[in-house]
């Protein structure tokens, strides 16, 4: 792939799998749920998993969200493309996120480039179709004021219909940022690290402690995540909250 | 890293039609037309379970809720939650704390599409015109026959939109359901020392490809359930 964003392919394996003695912290490990003394010595375990997720998260979305939006400023004036690029966007989020991944195996390989692909592709259906929702919901009053005003169409697009259409742009992306963040723990099948190592790395799978924090720090992040972009959307849209007091 | 030559699709597709001789497993012959119809089979079954599950548990819930007008904040949260669940956790969660096998994967795999059902369900019955529902409730309609006579039928193209996204992230995320005993396609992907490159190639396009047939087929059956006069004001 020739995205220049993408500069080191992900390393991965390594000292994440540290040996495991469970047996210390918590005596009966069989029929333990969550064993916090292990947890507590073994939390720095996270750290690095962490940061290639949220990178492989932000990567994907960037690339996702520059490419739909473009594909719906293209449709917003090509009308008929419209139906078609729903289609095509749609037919790539129905194939499964694992397949899609092994699909790309022979043509890109191993790592973190097919893992940002498929993450990628993944969001364009939401960021395209709220896009392109938001402005088809812009008034055709208010773009008749704009013209009448002696703006041009490309004024009009970014002064007028563009602001207007946020609230459905960044409801969008919100979906396609806490859908990506869940779904980039399936990377770890093609070597591309990030928080599924620490859920299907060895011997992992059996011991529920490190599934949960795994899980917790996954579900943590896209909370984190969307309360930003929910927050981001009250700033950039003053006039809605002027109209709701 | 180890990319495989792109002539391995063509390797795959012989995988999934003529048992290949591996080289992992001294001699023996692996996959085949028969045992990947076989595995075709299963993760059709595990999705048909999950989802008659999800349906079952979200569609009345929905219904009722959305009817009631009460708990949009437990459906939509439920909705948001629902996609921030890493499906790996549950699965390995699922098969650590519960046990291996149809009747524990099943039930896991229909939580992860109750979210959608749900969300979709309560938001279509809420889209409703409430004059529709008062004319309805005027004629001496109950409300149980509000409900599916009236509510139901003109939510149809949300809640089937619901149905959709559930049908594949279940069928999505039973691809590794053989993680915790049951024998999907996935089984071709995720021993990946027993059938090969091929294998886990064949493992792939078979599941993108029912996944695109499952979608197709819903479509279809969406279109046939949409009364012609829904039809019309959509276009």
């Amino acid at each position: 792939m020739g995205s220049p964003l993408v500069l080191a392919a992900g390393e991965v394996g390594g000292d994440f799998f540290r040996e495991r003695d469970v047996g210390d912290l918590c005596q009966a490990q069989s029929g333990h749920l969550f064993c916090w003394d292990w947890a507590k010595e073994n939390l720095d375990r996270y750290g690095t998993p962490t940061v290639q997720h949220l990178e492989i998260v932000l990567i994907s979305v960037l690339v996702g969200f520059v490419v739909a939006f473009a594909l719906a400023l293209i449709a917003h004036r090509t009308r008929w493309l419209q139906p078609p690029l729903l289609t095509a966007t749609g037919l790539l989020y129905t194939i499964p996120s694992i397949a899609f991944f092994f699909l790309l195996i022979p043509l890109t390989g191993f790592g973190r480039d097919t893992a940002i692909i498929v993450l990628a592709a993944y969001t364009l259906q939401i960021i395209y179709r709220n896009t392109i929702l938001g402005l088809n919901n812009v008034p055709s009053s208010v773009k008749d004021a704009a013209r009448g005003m002696g703006f041009t169409d490309r004024q009009i697009l970014w002064k007028v219909e563009l602001p207007l259409a946020i609230p459905e742009i960044i409801a969008g992306l919100r979906v396609a940022v806490v859908s990506t963040i869940a779904i980039a723990t399936l990377v770890v099948f093609i070597n591309a690290g990030g928080l599924g190592t620490q859920i299907y790395g060895e011997g992992n799978l059996t011991f529920p402690t490190t599934v949960i924090i795994a899980m917790a720090i996954v579900m943590g992040m896209a909370l984190l995540f969307d309360l930003v972009l929910l927050t981001v959307q009250r700033l950039t849209t003053p006039w809605r909250r002027v109209r709701q007091a | 890293m180890n990319a495989l030559p792109l002539a391995s699709f063509s390797g795959a597709i012989e995988f999934i039609f003529t048992p290949q001789t591996s080289n992992v497993t001294g001699g023996n012959k692996v996959g085949g037309f028969d045992k990947s119809l076989e595995l075709v089979l299963k993760h059709l079954e595990v999705t048909a379970i999950a989802l008659a599950i999800a349906l079952v548990v979200a569609l009345p819930l929905g219904l009722y809720l959305g009817h009631r007008g009460k708990g949009e904040l437990f459906a939509v949260g439920l909705g948001n939650a629902g996609r921030a669940i890493p499906e790996l956790a549950v699965i390995a969660l699922v098969a650590a704390l519960i046990g291996v096998g149809l009747k524990t994967v099943a039930p896991a795999l229909a939580l992860l599409g109750i979210a959608p059902i749900l969300v979709n369900t309560y938001v279509g019955v809420r889209q409703v015109d409430r004059g529709t529902v008062e004319a309805a409730r005027g004629m001496g309609m109950s409300e149980l026959e509000i409900m599916r006579k009236v509510e139901l039928p003109l939510s149809v193209p949300t809640v089937m939109g619901g149905v959709r996204a559930a049908a594949i992230v279940i069928l999505a995320t039973a691809t590794i359901a053989p993680l915790a005993g049951v024998e999907t396609l996935g089984d071709f992907i995720i021993n990946r020392n027993v059938y090969g490159e091929n294998g886990l190639l064949a493992g792939a396009i078979l599941v993108a490809l029912l996944a695109l047939t499952i979608e197709g087929l819903l479509a279809l059956l969406q279109n046939r359930l949409t009364s012609d006069g829904l039809k019309l004001k959509t276009v």
